[in-house]
């Protein structure tokens, strides 16, 4: 019986982790003390990991907590957004050559990552995300590119060339 | 004396227009961040790091710390108007502050905190200026494995002090100093769990972990919760000076709050939030004066003391980072990768081969509290028109600085991929209430401590007793051997526990 669901799975996740981690230090040379190889502390720090979360998992199923502990539901829904904002963001500055996709730069970056990640909130208005977005772009474009001088392609490159 | 020929020559490189300007610019994006809450130090700084990559290395540590205290007195601020902790270390500020602010003292409450938080912040000034030099003395007669056993008891230090689970904490750090091995090893050449990909061989870049374990790791924890009924206390602001009455009670509340800040700023694992905690619960054991305001209440004790002991324990905690190059805490940590990547090694000899550097950023220090105190007392107004902002035009906004701080680091596309699969799995860690803190720390230490380990045990030829019958070296993990068997101790142990719950 599973006293405690968040120690029980993050317990699992050390373990899976240390031991990942170990068989992979199993790969480079492994050496001895005085002449550690590649491998030497990684292999260490794998063990010691998987054995820690071994601790963890088998305190979980004995300690007694008040509530359970439930890791509870995942917000998807904002991880998804936010996440995916991110991505917008990074694919749209500098394009994805493999897939074809040109850079687009920031000025669209940041629009399309402040819509995506506005859905991620409780309440979505489209008039108050595009004035936001045109803030940050202005703001943006003011303090990155003309303050700090960050080397960022602006403009998409078919208009600029 | 050296120490004020040693300041001179700092207050000469603080004073310069440029780094003047550079750490007014921090201490206002320092405030700026820490008036918002839902976004810690460790996020805001790895956010604004790139900002700083073009700057020469003295204007950008000294913007980079200017935001760290910044950070400190903004949080105070959301603390005592809205009830919301800025950041960690002014949860007990919310306690009484909040209180006071509810009975219309608000003005005396942020008084307290920033009048208590620059006379903390000088003495931490002070005390780093004044302890530097023999501890760096000191680091001189280390050897690897001294060094070794020294972040051994750090990285111990930092989960026994902290919060939560010990065991998950200790995993982290080990969790921790594995992703820091990612990458081609030093040694041999050998690329390590790269999985063939370039970018890897390179390691895992730390202001990606930062960014995303803790930037999108806490923007999404806080979209998961629903908006909370803020109740903005802001048409009660007036009147900021203190009663006279409040200066008594104040002044032996923000001695105490320092020194205690001063103290527990040093150790391994502390830094501005154990300093609180600590302050706080040291105020209420105190007994109170007649016709004082009872704790919990809106006692000025419960405000000042512990917003002085963060800003102390703010300050002393760069003497580890500076005269050893070990970082105390996950900030201090991202001062490291900082320093790093404006090609300082951060360690004892920054203060011989970097004179400028050392003791300009020590200077800034103070110069950073001075103007803290101006930006958040008189212009207290601007930041509260601030926090009248809606959630939803906030985030947003912070998602975009954290996505154009990724992708400036190395304008590369991966980055952001990397950054996106961090995101998730800082989501994770809260979700499964694994603190992320001590994983930052063993991510900056992970190389040093294997290089260390690698190097004593090379000169003594694989015999691991080396690391006891050193006599530095045997003290320190004495030493680290004894704070887990005082934290184990039952009693002390439901102890620790209650010492991080606060009503």
């Amino acid at each position: 019986m599973i006293k405690s669901q968040k120690d029980f799975y993050s317990g699992l996740m050390f373990t899976l982790v240390g031991a990942g981690f170990a068989l992979g230090a199993g790969n480079y040379s492994v050496g001895t003390g005085a002449r550690m190889g590649p491998g030497y502390f990684p292999m260490m720090l794998g063990i010691v990991l998987a054995v820690l979360g071994a601790f963890v998992t088998f305190y979980s199923l004995v300690e007694h907590t008040e509530d359970g502990d439930k890791v509870g539901a995942f917000a998807w829904r904002p991880l998804g957004y936010v996440l995916g904002a991110n991505l917008a963001f990074g694919v749209l500055l500098g394009g994805l050559p493999s897939i074809g996709l040109p850079a687009m730069g920031l000025i669209a970056a940041i629009f399309a990552l402040t819509i995506i990640a506005s859905k991620a909130g409780d309440s979505f208005v489209w008039k108050d995300v595009i004035l936001l977005a045109l803030v940050l772009s202005a703001g943006s474009y003011v303090a990155f590119i003309l303050l700090l001088k960050l080397q960022m392609p602006v403009w998409p490159t078919f208009i600029t060339g | 004396m050296d120490l004020f020929s040693n300041l001179a020559l700092g207050f000469g490189v603080a004073f310069t227009p440029i780094n003047l300007m550079y750490a007014l610019v921090g201490c206002i994006l320092g405030t700026l961040i820490g008036v918002l809450p839902g976004i810690g130090p460790v996020a805001t700084i790895a956010m604004l790091l790139p900002a700083t990559y073009a700057l020469p290395p003295v204007s950008a540590l000294i913007m980079l710390a200017g935001i760290y205290y910044g950070a400190q007195y903004g949080g105070s601020t959301t603390a005592i108007l809205v009830n919301l902790p800025g950041e960690a270390s002014s949860v007990v500020t919310t306690i009484d502050g909040y209180q006071m602010a509810r009975k219309g003292r608000a003005g005396p409450a942020l008084a307290a905190a920033g009048l208590g938080s620059f006379f903390a912040g000088s003495v931490g000034t002070l005390i780093l200026a004044a302890f530097a030099p023999p501890l760096t003395e000191l680091a001189f007669k280390f050897g690897p494995a001294e060094y070794f056993s020294l972040m051994i008891l750090g990285l111990i230090g930092a989960v026994v002090l902290a919060s939560g689970s010990l065991l998950k904490a200790i995993a982290m750090i080990v969790l921790g100093l594995l992703l820091g091995l990612v990458g081609t090893d030093v040694n041999s050449g050998v690329a390590r769990f790269s999985f063939d990909i370039p970018e890897l061989t390179d390691g895992i870049g730390f202001v990606t972990v930062a960014m995303g374990i803790f930037g999108y790791g806490e923007i999404i924890s806080n979209l998961s919760k629903p908006e909370e009924d803020r109740e903005l206390l802001t048409g009660k602001v007036e009147g900021l000076f203190p009663t006279k009455e409040d200066f008594k009670h104040m002044l032996p509340a923000v001695l105490r709050g320092t020194a205690l800040g001063s103290v527990l700023g040093v150790l391994p694992g502390g830094g501005a939030l154990l300093a609180a905690f600590a302050a706080y619960t040291l105020e209420k054991k105190i007994k109170l004066k007649p016709g004082e305001v009872p704790f919990g209440q809106g006692n000025i004790r419960g405000v000042a003391s512990p917003e002085s002991a963060n800003n102390a324990g703010a300050q002393t905690s760069f003497i580890p980072l500076l005269t050893l190059g070990i970082p105390p805490n996950a900030v201090m940590a991202l001062m490291v990768g900082a320093m790093t990547i404006h090609n300082i090694q951060p360690g004892p000899q920054v203060m011989t081969s970097n004179p400028e550097l050392f003791w300009g950023l020590i200077a800034s220090m103070w110069i950073g509290n001075l103007m803290l105190v101006i930006l958040n007392l008189p212009l207290i107004g601007m930041w509260i028109k601030l926090l009248s902002v809606p959630y939803r035009f906030l985030f947003p906004a912070i998602v975009l600085f954290c996505a154009i701080g990724v992708y400036s680091t190395n304008n590369n596309t991966f980055d952001i991929w990397m950054v996106a699969g961090l995101g998730f799995v800082g989501y994770l860690f809260l979700k499964l209430g694994c603190e992320p803190a001590p994983l930052l720390l063993g991510f900056i230490l992970g190389p040093m401590m294997e290089e260390n380990l690698r190097r004593a045990l090379l000169l003594s030829r694989g015999d691991w007793s080396v690391f006891l019958t050193r006599p530095l070296s045997g003290g320190l993990l004495a030493a680290a051997v004894l704070l887990l068997i005082i934290v184990l101790l039952p009693s002390i142990r439901s102890k620790r526990e209650e010492a991080f719950v606060e009503e």
